[in-house]
């Protein structure tokens, strides 16, 4: 296959797909501003569509070289990058939002039930030992809960 | 501070090295996430229970003053609201 055969507008497509699905996890997740609507990942994958559609075209035109395999590998290739699209778009805007519905959390204005678990080092903390104990010599004012899914 | 289903030993080596210094508690039997119903069945690996994601701001009475159960678990609050919250506490 000489440089002039070569499908690269297709390659291109495919790269910049899978550069727009992995980066999220691997760059943009670290910043709120990328992470919280995915808008660099969705940009990337226009212009992937952009050349998957035009290396398409262009696997299908008459004068490759080897017609046939010109076609099938257009035809795979643009099926795959479709489908990891489609794979990014279900998993950030459907999957991650089954949550329960936690209809029996605490809400404003009511006390939080009273706990006692262990920390890192295995030391039992309680919530009001947390909400007592002073800092820097001062009373806390208050305690920050943050629940989180864990790194298993 | 901040509490998942993750081991005392889990949580010891990312605190180490992300250098967090405020508690990480273990609940590993899931009786904290539950009696706050903040539970996520079978979301974990495996199939496993962990606790979804969530941040509740309590008082020094143990009282919330401010609750964000996010719709989209990629989405958490951002640093700068939850300290605007914090900063209303007396």
């Amino acid at each position: 296959m000489n440089v002039r055969q070569l499908n690269w507008p297709l390659w291109l497509g495919v790269l910049l797909t899978l550069i727009g699905g992995f980066s999220y996890i691997a760059v943009f997740i670290w910043f709120p501003i990328t992470r919280d609507f995915p808008w660099v990942n969705l940009l990337l994958f226009l212009v992937a569509a952009v050349f998957l559609w035009k290396g398409l075209r262009r696997g299908f035109e008459r004068d490759r070289a080897r017609p046939t395999l010109s076609k099938i590998i257009a035809s795979v290739l643009t099926t795959l990058s479709v489908l990891m699209i489609a794979l990014f778009l279900f998993s950030y805007f459907v999957f991650a939002r089954w949550l329960p519905p936690s209809t029996g959390a605490p809400q404003v204005g009511q006390k939080v039930p009273e706990f006692t678990l262990p920390d890192s080092t295995g030391r039992q903390v309680s919530l009001n030992e947390l909400l007592t104990t002073p800092i820097d010599g001062k009373p806390p004012k208050g305690v920050l809960l943050i629940f989180y899914r864990g790194y298993w | 501070m901040a509490i998942s289903v993750d081991s005392p030993e889990v949580s010891r080596n990312m605190t180490q090295q992300a250098g967090y210094t405020f508690p990480f508690l273990s609940d590993q039997r899931l009786e904290v996430i539950r009696r706050y119903d903040l539970l996520h069945a079978g979301a974990g690996e495996n199939g496993a229970d962990i606790a979804r994601p969530a941040e509740l701001l309590i008082d020094k009475t143990g009282t919330v003053r401010w609750i964000n159960l996010t719709e989209n678990y990629f989405v958490r609050a951002r640093p700068e609201d939850v300290l605007d919250k914090v900063n209303l506490l007396e």
